[in-house]
């Protein structure tokens, strides 16, 4: 059937994601599910717009937020993008060994940026900055909270993808799922990129 | 992938219903459940209009009242109408675009089984007995925890939220389906129109059911959490939520009605037996209607104070629809014209949609115009509006849709005499319905209202609506009476059960095997059965030899993700609420219902990711000794 593709047996394809019509279904029907992510944050940055200024009695974005450790933690984020894409590009010249180290390296970075992430929520509710304290408290908690649990549920998913590789090795059927894990990956940096901006670099200066 | 037998448990009975990734089968999955919320929401639509039979009229107090027309709405758009476009596109655009399968049918089971659970779970409120009362638009403050203190909204905002959720993976779907299986020679400009439409209907459901899937994040946020996006007096902004509920439910709109042009589209070419008049206009058409449902969502906030730039430019905006629906309406009319029509049922009620979906359309662009609209805001001339293009435009095409495929989907060809009785019952009880509504709300009739006091010139019109209604009613009640009756009859539709069929899916036996076709078709033109059959062809040209065909292995996992995100949502609503019980109070009180409930759904995430599915091959042997042309 079509489903075996266009690719010689026996030969790695330069673009294994590509190579089967379950593969490629798979990586389109991820951009789509990428498209359709890109709206729910696109709404999420709306509704902290709207909201940012309306402090109430609680602290202000000048304030609270730090740009040292927001900036350490876009730095890693943005790295660990850069080693998911030496994974693909393992995962493309057929290296296992290479594939599993760069996807190892990518989530043990996107673990240091969760932690990150907690310190700083913790550091926010000592200074009296929870989520029910304002409007903006609760967008900002809503809008950056859930691009941490995509990140948690991103690194769980390429942890789980690492074993797998491991066990079934590299092929057909599991090249796609590690593609489009690093789109994913890509994904959440893009949006973080964009949280960075408007949330914490807005927040110092307007 | 070798091709090494895999031994594959087949499911019978029940077990095959629940474990089923047959496109074709979820498709009835879908057409059973939809059809169930349907009746649920229709009951709920009468018992409505014999409260308003009446001037104070007290069948139903106002607390009943407010829930009836909440559920009313939210049931048949969610649960109802949705469900049924669902259960068409799944039994049919695979076929029209020669695939033997869509592209994800795993996805395809869990999008109909979290559809389902979110739809029970927001009918459990009847019987817990706090019902959502807000108004299928649910707006802030009205639905905040101080005026609407019982779980009742709760319900709406988890219930939506799980169902949309199978909307979304199914929008994903069919995309992908339509863009990546379509048969050799299948392109995009030779599509049959229901595919297009369903194709971007489901584009519309992707960048539109993100926005209501936050907006309901919000609002349950502010509920169970306390959230402060809506809280004014901590800086929240109720406005926030009419913007995204709108950004959402404009586009919702077109998502609903754009299956049903595809749907007339196909029929009425089929029975006026011509070639659908201006199809490249009706595919442009269909995609402007698409583009510009995202660009008019505000022109349901004229009254909120946006202001007059804003209010002109969501006008203009709202009256540039009319374009492309105006060409869509004069394509159809030029198919017919000069046309060989055979007014088979199914015929009938495309016809009837043309005139009707006319005055919904019209009365549109009266509402579009933002000074007059202050005038039929909240009155029931805008509830005419609104059903007259979704049940004049949409119901209408569906049990057009229903009659014309029901042969496909199910072997057996429905009543065409009772067929038609029922057209004629249901399309007079609707008109009757809803014309008067339009003058009941020119002289002042408010909608949401529980009654009315007499003389005011309101008395006779209700009465008229309400027969109308109970008609419509009749007419539902002989279309089930006429599938009953037809389940009876023997299974012997032909492939090609009306003769003039256009499109794929008539080359196929009726019902279709589980693979489909046997031999992928070579497509040769737009309506691809017909050019053949004009060229004095039998059969469509084979594009490929017979071989063995690779099918998915049916899976339980789809339906227990649903059954743990169902849990998850019950446990989550009761999160903060007193128990006498103490178990159930530490069960709920910690949120440890919620953590099984999501457990079991990233469990079974776990497994499909880790387990892979090699499937089963139906091989030569037996595609022949099945016989059937493919």
């Amino acid at each position: 059937m079509s489903a075996h593709g266009h690719h010689v047996e026996g030969e790695w394809p330069h673009q294994p994601e590509n190579a089967t019509l379950e593969g490629r279904n798979k990586v389109l029907g991820f951009w789509l599910f990428l498209g359709g992510e890109a709206v729910l944050f696109g709404t999420l940055f709306a509704t902290f717009l709207a909201l940012r200024d309306q402090v109430g009695d609680g602290p202000t974005a000048a304030e609270l937020f730090k740009l040292p450790i927001v900036g350490a933690a876009t730095l890693i984020l943005l790295v660990s993008s850069l080693t998911s894409v030496f994974a693909v590009q393992a995962l493309h010249q057929n290296k296992v060994k290479d594939l599993i180290k760069w996807l190892i390296v990518t989530v043990l970075l996107g673990f240091s940026f969760l932690g990150l992430e907690i310190y700083e929520f913790v550091e926010y509710i000592h200074h009296g900055h929870n989520f029910t304290t304002s409007a903006f408290s609760t967008a900002f908690y809503t809008l950056v909270g859930f691009h941490g649990a995509h990140v948690a549920f991103g690194v769980l998913w390429i942890t789980l993808l690492i074993i797998q590789v491991k066990k079934k090795g590299l092929n057909l059927v599991t090249a796609p799922k590690v593609y489009v894990s690093a789109i994913y990956w890509h994904f959440i940096d893009v949006v973080w990129v964009f949280i960075f901006t408007v949330v914490y670099l807005m927040g110092r200066v307007v | 992938m070798a091709h090494t037998a895999h031994t594959v448990k087949r499911y019978t009975g029940i077990m095959d219903w629940l474990t089923t990734v047959d496109h074709k089968k979820i498709g009835i999955l879908y057409l059973l459940a939809g059809g169930l919320f349907f009746g649920i929401g229709g009951i709920e639509a009468i018992l409505i209009r014999i409260q308003l039979i009446k001037p104070l009229n007290d069948l139903v107090s106002e607390q009943a009242f407010n829930e009836l027309i909440t559920m009313h709405g939210t049931t048949m758009i969610f649960l109802g109408v949705m469900p049924i476009i669902f259960a068409l596109m799944n039994a049919i655009v695979p076929l029209q675009i020669g695939a033997r399968d869509v592209a994800f049918p795993f996805l395809n089971s869990l999008g109909f089984w979290t559809f389902l659970f979110g739809g029970l779970l927001l009918n459990l409120s009847w019987i817990v007995g706090d019902v959502p009362d807000a108004g299928w638009t649910s707006y802030v403050p009205l639905a905040d925890t101080t005026y609407s203190p019982h779980h009742g909204v709760d319900f709406y905002t988890i219930g939506l939220q799980i169902s949309g959720l199978g909307t979304l993976l199914g929008g994903i779907n069919f995309l992908v389906t339509i863009i990546n299986m379509r048969a050799p020679g299948m392109t995009y400009m030779r599509m049959p129109m229901f595919t297009w439409a369903a194709f971007i209907t489901s584009a519309l459901i992707l960048f539109a059911f993100p926005a209501i899937t936050v907006g309901l994040i919000l609002l349950m946020f502010d509920r169970l959490f306390s959230g402060n996006f809506f809280n004014v007096a901590l800086g929240g902004n109720p406005v926030l939520w009419q913007h995204i509920f709108w950004i959402f439910g404009h586009p919702e709109v077109y998502i609903l009605i754009l299956p049903a042009f595809g749907i007339i589209s196909d029929v009425l070419s089929t029975f006026a037996r011509k070639r659908l008049f201006g199809y490249s206009s009706m595919v442009f058409a269909t995609i402007l209607i698409g583009f510009l449902g995202f660009m008019v969502w505000a022109h349901h906030m004229f009254t909120v104070g946006l202001g007059p730039v804003a209010n002109a430019l969501f006008s203009i905006a709202t009256m540039l629809i009319a374009v492309p629906t105006g060409i869509k309406i004069f394509n159809w009319i030029f198919t017919l014209w000069g046309g060989s029509i055979k007014f088979t049922a199914a015929n009938l009620y495309a016809i009837g949609f043309i005139p009707t979906f006319v005055m919904g359309g019209v009365t549109g662009v009266m509402l579009a115009s933002a000074p007059a609209n202050f005038q039929f805001h909240d009155t029931y001339f805008v509830v005419a509006h609104f059903h007259y293009v979704i049940v004049g435009g949409l119901v209408l095409g569906l049990f057009s849709g229903l009659h014309f495929w029901w042969p496909k989907m199910f072997g057996r060809t429905l009543y065409e005499g009772l067929g038609k009785a029922t057209f004629w019952m249901f399309f007079i009880g609707f008109q009757l319905t809803f014309f008067v509504q339009h003058f009941l709300g020119l002289i002042g009739m408010p909608r949401r209202v529980a009654t009315y006091l007499p003389n005011q010139g309101f008395d006779t019109m209700n009465m008229i609506s309400t027969v109308g209604a109970i008609m419509m009613g009749i007419g539902t009640l002989m279309f089930l009476w006429n599938i009953f009756i037809t389940s009876r009859q023997p299974k012997n539709a032909a492939n090609d059960p009306w003769e003039d069929g256009r499109t794929l899916e008539w080359t196929i036996p009726s019902p279709p095997p589980e693979y489909n076709f046997k031999q992928t078709p070579l497509v040769r033109g737009y309506d691809a059965w017909w050019k053949e059959k004009m060229d004095g062809n039998k059969e469509m040209t084979p594009a490929e030899p017979l071989g063995s065909i690779h099918m998915p292995s049916p899976t339980i996992l789809p339906f227990f993700m649903s059954v743990g995100l169902f849990i998850a949502g019950f446990g989550f609503m009761y999160g903060r609420d007193p128990f006498d019980n103490a178990i159930l109070g530490f069960l709920f009180n910690n949120y440890i219902v919620s953590i099984i409930g999501l457990g079991i759904t990233f469990g079974c995430m776990f497994l499909r990711s880790v387990y892979d599915d090699p499937g089963y091959h139906i091989e030569v042997e037996e595609l022949e000794d099945k016989g059937g042309r493919a």
